[in-house]
């Protein structure tokens, strides 16, 4: 009965918008996957910032906590409702993946619907509890917010994931029976590199934002005990992540020329399967092969199957209607790598003055690096974005179904992505006003000894 | 009997969301009607977000759960329902946008007036738009609008119809009487004797209007979804309304009588049951033409997702339950704030860098290698020492080394 719907009714329609429904769920996903970043790293740091404050006593940390947290609640407010938009825009936009497959991937947004709930809880009563609870009681009630960042990440990653590299069902008349959904979602070798690969890149993205806004703040001559302990912080976790994204960006990439070797021939702009392929930096696809570029010969090869005289697929491999736009995907990927070794360099620097001659480093060259390296490493990220999402085109689940076959047949869509491009910016004006008024005042920690008796782990009247 | 559990789980979300969000939304309601009076309308709205604060983000993701276990579950009818009703659909969407960003801005401080009155006006508007539009779509399911297929019904009659219309305008009135109602509870906590007297008769007046509008709406029903009407006034059905009514006039009883708590608790019960009178009402039919059988996933599916659920209550009800209990008893009042006592500061536990630090680099070396080299259970291990390596690295980075903060070079 279903699979009968499925196909009779849910057929390709003729959207003349489908370029501007891409776009409009490409702009949501940019909004939302910078706030994804702070989910997955800001509890982990709030809560390092606060244990140093249990641990040593020195109320610079227990302000440091504060003030983070405060501004953690206020990234997770936004980040559930741009979050509650791109649940709608599954529907809104996309509703023949949604009719054909929901029931293969739909459970991992089931199951992230519960971290979150379980993050919106206790991220409450974290930032509301501070004053009000033992100070070890609140801690503990910080670390289900930390957890549930990570897993509802990682839940929206495996959906990814499956259209990716999708798997756990048969399609029959257009439609998927034999489902397997477990399977299908975590038992995917596509998953694990695309999780810890986002993983790093919320330590990197979160790290390099906070620890932007304090080195602006050296800058502007603010420099505090405050300022440099947050400083520290945040830009170790950064640093730390940066580096190892490059290793880590070596499985992915092997990954991906197993798995996905159209992507990886639009993120090299390979034409021609070959043996002993070249890596091109900078340049431009003409629709043959990659020219103006610098190439170094056989280093694809090399680093996609750790053999330079390997075969690498070309684009050619498949006709050319399932072929993704090259250029955009290169251009995409070329971006984070290159974001990315500027940001290592930035990285290694501190990591050298912090451990070899155990201070910050001094120079307002450095600093002001940092305060470029906040927003370059959220490019980053969204570059990243388009090198797997635009890779994957024209397809929306790899192989079985194409973004066209995807689009709503409903009108206007041109009216609601203009509609939505004025109520981000608003947001985004909001969101930036508020986190530099919030960075400006460091929250106040009360130091006078306590008044009330501890009920339980609460503070009673 | 498989196939409907998921549909019962949405239901009980449902009822959840129109609640505890529908409180919420409500609050949003009474800054704008306290806009025409003046007064003290911003100390109105810092009590009303001093109550809403803590629980808002989590009232909210009922609504993500509703529509996630709608798409897993019935994937082809939440695929009519959001392709049809587009237009409501992305109206409460900017309507949500708006006032997320209207909360995060008011939530952690004070705002200067001239802000204010932007934020306040911008959170009413869209705290009245989405509830609107949200009962305007379910309007449009329930008198059968929506037909199987890819944006198959018609873009605008599919919300705008008097069935839809009456139950989007029955929602803003809903709102702002369990708002109102929850609020006077709090009020009463506080035992804010000004604020319970406004409280109650906001209450009094919404439930008034509430109940008339609920009544006149079952007329429009008469005319306009003869199958809802029929299946209200038979049966089971018929108990369910008449539940419903019983425990909306009782709520007003206790409105009337300042029992707080106990209207709360009948308020909510007016509401779950007029939903789940609703669903009798409408059932087995999902959309015109499909019932919820037929609109089922596969057996797997639905196991995995009622496994999912299962598990998931588990963990979800002890934690709400905590969060409504700190919040209700007021454990969250700014005026309760005591003072943090001092931190006890820890023995030195000896440089424990000397320590970390060749486990780190022995991790970091163990790491590389597996992560480049290995496959299957060596990249694995070599993952996982990546993993605690930036672990060890960041707690060494971030840590001074030799005493507690001398690292950092003063200026």
């Amino acid at each position: 009965m279903n699979a009968i719907f499925a196909t009779t009714l849910f057929a390709p329609v003729n959207q003349s918008y489908l370029f501007q429904a891409r776009q409009m769920q490409a702009l949501s996903f940019s909004v939302h996957i910078p706030l994804v970043c702070f989910g997955i790293a800001f509890p982990a740091l709030v809560l390092f910032a606060e244990w140093r404050y249990l641990h040593t006593g020195q109320l610079v940390f227990g302000q440091i906590a504060k003030t983070w947290s405060k501004a953690m609640i206020t990234l997770f407010g936004v980040g559930v409702v741009t979050g509650t938009i791109l649940s709608f825009e599954f529907g809104l936009l996309w509703p023949g993946m949604m009719a054909s497959f929901g029931n293969v991937f739909g459970l991992g947004f089931a199951l992230e619907g519960f971290s979150f709930f379980v993050e919106a809880i206790f991220i409450a009563i974290y930032v509301y509890g501070w004053d009000r609870m033992t100070p070890k009681a609140h801690f503990l009630f910080g670390i289900p917010v930390a957890i549930a960042g990570v897993t509802g990440s990682f839940f929206v990653i495996s959906t990814n994931a499956w259209m990716n590299h999708p798997s756990g069902f048969v399609l029959k008349d257009g439609h998927a029976t034999d489902v397997h959904p477990w399977a299908a979602l975590f038992g995917n070798p596509y998953l694990w590199h695309e999780f810890v690969h986002m993983y790093f890149a919320g330590y990197v993205v979160t790290g390099f934002v906070v620890a932007g806004y304090y080195a602006w703040r050296y800058l502007q001559g603010n420099w505090s005990r405050y300022e440099q302990n947050a400083l520290t912080i945040a830009l170790s976790a950064a640093a730390i992540a940066t580096p190892l994204q490059g290793i880590i960006g070596d499985w992915v990439a092997r990954d991906v020329a197993q798995m996905q070797p159209v992507k990886l021939a639009a993120m090299e702009g390979v034409g021609q399967t070959s043996n002993g392929a070249p890596e091109h930096l900078f340049g431009w696809y003409n629709g043959q092969k990659v020219v103006y570029g610098i190439a170094v010969p056989r280093l694809l090869s090399l680093l996609a199957f750790h053999d330079s005289n390997a075969t690498v697929k070309g684009l050619d491999a498949v006709p050319f209607d399932q072929q993704p736009p090259v250029n955009v995907v290169r251009f995409a990927f070329q971006t984070m790598v290159g974001i990315a070794s500027l940001l290592s360099l930035v990285s290694v620097t501190y990591l050298y003055v912090r451990f070899r001659l155990k201070r910050l480093p001094a120079t307002p060259w450095f600093y002001r690096s940092v305060v470029l390296a906040g927003p370059l490493s959220v490019v980053a990220l969204i570059a990243g974005w388009i090198t797997t999402e635009v890779g994957r085109q024209p397809w929306v689940v790899f192989g079985f179904m194409r973004t066209a076959e995807a689009v709503t047949g409903a009108k206007g869509i041109p009216v609601g992505y203009g509609t939505l491009i004025l109520v981000y910016l608003g947001l985004g004006t909001v969101a930036a006003w508020l986190l530099v008024k919030l960075g400006r005042a460091p929250t106040k920690l009360s130091t006078a000894p306590s008044k009330g008796k501890p009920s339980g782990f609460i503070y009673a009247r | 009997m498989l196939a409907n559990i998921p549909m019962i789980f949405i239901l009980v979300g449902l009822a959840a969301y129109i609640v505890l969000a529908g409180a919420d939304f409500g609050t949003g309601f009474w800054t704008l009607v306290f806009y025409r009076k003046g007064g003290d309308r911003a100390e109105f709205a810092d009590s009303l977000h001093n109550t809403m604060g803590p629980v808002w983000e989590a009232n909210h993701v009922w609504l993500i759960f509703i529509l996630v276990v709608c798409w897993t579950a019935y994937p082809v009818a939440f695929a009519s329902i959001a392709s049809t009703l587009s237009v409501p659909l992305l109206i409460s969407a900017v309507g949500i946008i708006s006032r997320g960003a209207a909360y995060a801005l008011r939530s952690q401080f004070a705002a200067a007036p001239k802000e204010r009155l932007i934020d306040d006006r911008v959170f009413a508007l869209s705290s009245v738009l989405t509830p609107f539009a949200l009962g305007a779509a379910i309007g449009g399911i329930a008198s059968g609008r929506v037909p199987v297929g890819n944006a198959a019904g018609n873009l605008v009659t599919s919300w705008l119809n008097p069935t839809s219309v009456l139950i989007g305008v029955l929602s803003i009135t809903t709102c702002s009487y369990l708002s109102a109602v929850y609020l006077a509870g709090d009020a009463w906590r506080r035992a804010d004797t000004d604020m319970i007297h406004v409280l109650r008769k906001m209450s009094l007046r919404a439930g008034i209007a509430a109940g008339a509008l609920a009544m006149f709406g079952l007329f429009v029903l008469h005319a306009d979804a003869r199958p809802i009407w029929n299946g209200l006034t038979n049966g089971f059905g018929a108990c369910l309304l008449c539940l419903s009514i019983a425990s909306g006039l009782a709520a007003l009883i206790l409105v009337w009588r300042n029992k707080f708590g106990l209207a709360r608790v009948s308020a909510a019960l007016t509401v779950a049951a007029i939903v789940a009178g609703w669903a009798v009402a409408q059932q087995p039919r999902l959309l015109p033409g499909l019932t919820v059988t037929q609109a089922a996933a596969g057996r797997s599916t639905l196991i995995a997702v009622i496994v999912s659920l299962a598990f998931g209550a588990v963990v979800l009800v002890p934690s709400l339950a905590l969060l409504f209990g700190l919040s209700l008893k007021g454990r969250f009042d700014t005026s309760l704030s005591v003072d943090i006592p001092p931190a006890k500061i820890a023995n030195q536990t000896g440089n424990y860098a000397s320590i970390l630090a060749p486990v780190a680099i022995g991790s970091l070396l163990a790491g590389t290698a597996g992560t480049i080299f290995g496959s299957g259970w060596t990249q694995i291990s070599g993952v996982l020492c990546l993993c605690l390596f930036a672990a060890l690295g960041f707690v060494l980075a971030a840590t001074p080394v030799d005493s507690l903060d001398v690292t950092v070079k003063q200026k």
